[in-house]
């Protein structure tokens, strides 16, 4: 098992010139990544952490003003080495849904009101394969039998599928010509749990099938931890801690996870939780030093100054904290 | 903030009555039409001398909403009581539900973004409101009197002061969303879906504010979520819904601590739990079209219920009492036979 997805340094701002005024908002800021084969990478962060750009940067669905002003991202698929943004449109198309897919978050919005499933289906199908209506109807069957959905669903319109149903057709239409890399944005945001737990569900069946790779964006911890092997967490465009699920849950270090985890109401107790002081930063003018030191608890002088590295404090946990990296020098 | 007194000068009469409601719509389909309860037959009570924070949990299409409206003014019921001070929503004149109800009674909705035009100065909002509503005699106290319900919500006028609602993060947004309701001093908030569009981390500012309003302000609060756990957290009392029924209702910390309906077990097993490494092992049934469910001739949940009975399948279940709370289900009637009921067990609870 090897990396199939890679980015070094990459840099990507949105730049915007209007009446002379140059504004440049640093959604992702030097983010070095190395997705694995076969597993399930978790990235959470508040809105705004530049979460859903990453995701487009790494899917190679943007344009201006968002541009990648630095680094690179490299795609490692059929023993290939491909740096995106040499690919020409081509490539990149025939590429998508096929090899690397995208589960969008609205599925309201992806399914055409006017035509049944089994139509939208075969839109797709015959996109990317030579196949007749029947064909394509057989394959869709089969898959969504497999899958544990009612056969029902492929006569209905979107309209009448409930909610949950719904979210869980558009995972089958994006998942159906077997992709090796996966990409979900807030897949189950906006679901009730009983449905969040149907979708993540399939969401994991799908990709233990094939053992695709899935890249799972969503705000909530909860989701990444039934799902997620390793868990990134953003902070205002950097990545602050990575590590595997069970440490960043049981462990985390970096004082934005610990507060992200800790703030979580559950049922074990009605106490009082305190939400995170303060909001994120606007991404054009990013404070200087850590750029979480405003609402850090921990924060002292070097913060507001120098940018925190990204260190390995114990294997395969990587945190950015100076708070955290001088308490492992005392300890060395 | 002082109680304002009930309408008609009575003190005994329950802040919200709510009996026998229900909500019909009627489906057209070509010539066939079908009727469609999306609220069947609820009853809640809210206490006018104790406030308090009813919560409404339950899955997308189980009518929070409707009944939310209803209690609103917005839709009326097909039948049932509905008495807010003891006078009936439906019979309220226009005029008297500009004037008196919704000083009483103010919403809060899902999206902060949407409830505010994206034209308007934000503080326009505020100010009005307050002079609408004849809140200050002076109109020169009208700034003083925004900036002291805005310390309510943690934010100062001077913070938002001129600014549009994009200027503004959704959890500062959905805050002065709560500003405007406080304005004319409500004694109940509807709050639908308040903090879903919101990230975990403003959840809880927001929540517990819901918690201070209630025991500074003396504010009732209707908290409708698909959120368990900020539904436990805050809520006082709680209803669960299943299309268009109330299934289970009763104190937060007996209907969530000890779930007795098997769709209560259901919900509370589904919540996502970061502090074990308990992940859900069983599979479990979603519904596939809404409508099926909802004209179902028995138990609503019958068709993906795993301790259901053959009474089930063409019976409505009546209402019980049980260890303190009401429950809509045959496995807590005497009267069915013991040995039919499959022996629950609920994995986590």
């Amino acid at each position: 098992m090897g990396t199939i997805i890679e980015t070094n340094n990459l840099r990507a701002y949105y730049i915007t010139k209007a009446y002379g005024v140059e504004r440049t908002v640093k959604a992702v800021d030097d983010i070095t990544l190395r997705i694995q084969e076969g597993e399930v990478y978790g990235i959470a962060g508040e809105s705004g952490c530049g979460k859903s750009t990453l995701l487009r940067i790494l899917l190679g669905a943007y344009q201006p003003p968002l541009t990648v002003v630095g680094g690179e991202v490299i795609y490692h698929l059929d023993g290939e080495e491909m740096n995106a943004a040499d690919m020409s449109e081509e490539q990149q198309r025939d590429l998508k849904w096929r090899t690397i897919s995208y589960i969008p978050q609205g599925s309201m919005h992806v399914l055409n009101p006017v035509r049944r499933i089994r139509d939208t289906f075969h839109d797709f199908i015959s996109a990317h394969r030579d196949v007749t209506k029947k064909e394509s109807f057989n394959i869709t069957g089969e898959y969504l039998r497999d899958l544990g959905l009612p056969e029902k669903v492929m006569a209905s319109y979107p309209h009448q599928l409930s909610g949950g149903m719904r979210q869980r057709v558009t995972i089958a239409l994006a998942t159906i010509l077997w992709p090796k890399l996966i990409f979900a944005d807030e897949p189950t945001t906006a679901l009730d749990v009983v449905v969040q737990r149907g979708v993540i569900q399939m969401l994991k069946d799908v990709q233990q099938k094939e053992g695709s790779t899935l890249v799972l964006i969503t705000h909530d911890i909860g989701v990444h931890a039934n799902l997620a092997d390793r868990i990134g967490i953003l902070y205002a465009g950097k990545l602050v801690e990575e590590a595997d699920a069970k440490t960043i849950l049981e462990n985390p270090r970096h004082p934005y996870t610990r507060y992200l985890i800790e703030s979580l109401p559950s049922l074990d107790s009605r106490e009082e939780r305190l939400a995170i002081p303060g909001r994120p930063p606007a991404l054009d003018r990013p404070p200087s030093g850590c750029r979480f030191h405003e609402r850090c608890p921990l924060a002292q002088e070097v913060c507001k100054t120098v940018e925190p590295n990204l260190i390995e404090i114990e294997p395969k946990h990587f945190t950015a904290c100076h708070v955290v990296e001088e308490e492992l020098n005392v300890a060395v | 903030m002082s109680q304002s007194e009930s309408h008609d000068g009575s003190v005994d009469a329950p802040l919200l009555q709510i009996e026998n409601l229900t909500k019909v719509f009627h489906i057209r389909q070509g010539f066939a039409s079908q009727d469609f309860h999306a609220v069947d037959d609820a009853s809640i009570i809210i206490d006018s001398d104790k406030p308090e924070i009813f919560a409404v949990v339950g899955e997308s299409g189980s009518g929070k909403t409707t009944l939310a409206k209803m209690v609103l003014g917005m839709e009326s019921a097909t039948h049932g009581i509905l008495r807010y001070k003891d006078r009936v929503i439906n019979d309220i004149s226009r005029k008297e539900m500009k004037t008196w109800f919704y000083r009483e009674v103010q919403p809060v909705f899902q999206d902060p973004f949407a409830a505010f035009s994206p034209l308007k100065r934000i503080d326009s909002y505020l100010y009005e409101t307050a002079q609408n509503y004849k809140m200050v005699a002076d109109k020169k106290e009208t700034p003083r009197y925004v900036n002291e319900v805005l310390s309510g919500v943690g934010l100062t006028l001077a913070e938002i002061a001129g600014r549009y609602p994009n200027e503004l993060s959704g959890g500062q947004a959905q805050r002065v969303a709560i500003a405007r309701a406080l304005i004319t001093k409500p004694s109940l908030i509807v709050a639908d879906e308040p903090v879903s569009m919101l990230d975990a981390s403003l959840r809880m500012s927001i929540v517990n504010m819901f918690r201070k309003l209630k025991e500074e302000n003396k504010v009732s609060v209707i908290y409708i979520t698909h959120d368990l756990a900020t539904a436990y957290y805050t809520g006082d009392r709680i209803a669960v819904m299943l299309r268009g029924w109330i299934v289970e209702m009763g104190p937060t910390e007996r209907v969530l601590g000890n779930p007795l309906h098997p769709y209560t077990q259901n919900l509370k097993t589904s919540i996502p739990n970061i502090r074990s490494d308990a992940a859900w092992d069983e599979k479990i049934d979603l519904a596939v079209i809404e409508t099926d469910e909802y004209t179902r001739t028995g138990c609503k949940f019958a068709g993906r219920c795993p301790a259901v009975m053959d009474i089930c399948h063409d019976n409505v279940p009546p209402t019980l009492m049980h260890e303190g709370r009401s429950v809509r289900c045959f496995l807590y009637d005497e009267e069915v036979d013991a040995a039919k009921k499959k022996a629950l067990t609920p994995a986590a609870v």
